[in-house]
């Protein structure tokens, strides 16, 4: 067993009210270093749920389980592509999904890295994207969920650790 | 003067192209570049000719970096390649396992072209 897993039993770590500020951090930073763009915090109307065709999962294994996910339009999804890349123009759509999955886990990477306890005793998988008109993500698992929405170019970007107990 | 010829490894062909662009903003100058997406490939491709520079993905499905580096060190005309890491793992015992194995060292993603510059141009200027 990976040591990171084997170590962690006896540390499980439980969010606490500094996450999501972290997380917020966490995607701003990677938004800021890779595709040179600030994002803004959107204050999200109580009821309002995640939306958007694209979502990029990664999931997180050791002292926390969960999966964290980034959920955003196909616009938005292509337009941070072509960020990334530098392209100037029509992004390539066989690259879409993979730079939302490479964005979800530098965010990934980037938030559990801010939590001492978390760093050395977490593990990601490799991520996951998923496309489509009209699904919903449904987190089987009971536990807690920390969700930070972000603006983008008047578009919407969703973030949402959601933590198995 | 002899360009190196580096091999990039990651899973993410964005990230690949990405890490590219920022050697080559950095200023650095590159030979030939050869991409592979895991550790498997990246074996092939290592086989097929030398390289003066390696930087690695850890966490790729099929073969992941620390068992790649593993199996590189196995080679005899790579043993002393310099590979960097470069992930998105804060995860200090699989960096620490990277090293220990022979890693020269690595580079946390998100990264900007200069840290990417202040990790791989010690290593090209050694070659030199």
């Amino acid at each position: 067993m990976n040591p990171a897993l084997a170590s962690n039993i006896q540390t499980q770590v439980r969010p606490d009210a500094t996450w999501a500020t972290l997380l917020d951090c966490a995607t701003k930073e990677v938004f800021q270093i890779m595709l040179q763009t600030d994002l803004t915090t959107v204050s999200v109307p109580e009821g309002d749920v995640a939306t958007g065709d694209t979502t990029a999962m990664v999931g997180l294994a050791g002292a926390l389980c969960g999966v964290l996910s980034i959920r955003c339009s196909s616009r938005t999804a292509e337009s941070i592509a072509g960020r990334m890349l530098g392209s100037v123009g029509a992004v390539d759509p066989s690259e879409v999904p993979d730079a939302i999955a490479e964005i979800c886990n530098m965010v990934a990477g980037n938030f559990k890295a801010k939590i001492t306890r978390l760093a050395d005793h977490c593990l990601l998988s490799v991520p996951t994207v998923i496309r489509g008109e009209d699904y919903e993500m449904v987190t089987i698992a009971d536990g807690e969920q920390i969700v930070v929405c972000l603006g983008h170019e008047g578009e919407r970007i969703w973030v949402c650790l959601a933590v198995h107990s | 003067m002899k360009t190196p010829r580096v091999l990039i490894v990651d899973d993410s062909s964005v990230m690949r192209k990405i890490i590219e662009r920022s050697l080559r903003q950095a200023g650095l100058e590159l030979g030939e570049v050869v991409q592979a997406g895991n550790g498997a490939e990246a074996l092939i491709a290592v086989q097929e000719g030398a390289f003066d520079l390696i930087l690695s993905d850890i966490n790729m499905p099929l073969m992941d970096g620390i068992e790649f580096l593993r199996q590189l060190r196995a080679i005899d005309s790579a043993k002393s390649t310099p590979v960097v890491m470069v992930t998105t793992e804060g995860s200090e015992s699989r960096v620490v396992e990277a090293l220990t194995i022979g890693a020269k060292g690595y580079i946390r993603k998100p990264f900007t072209p200069e840290q990417i510059k202040e990790r791989v141009s010690p290593l090209l200027e050694v070659m030199r």
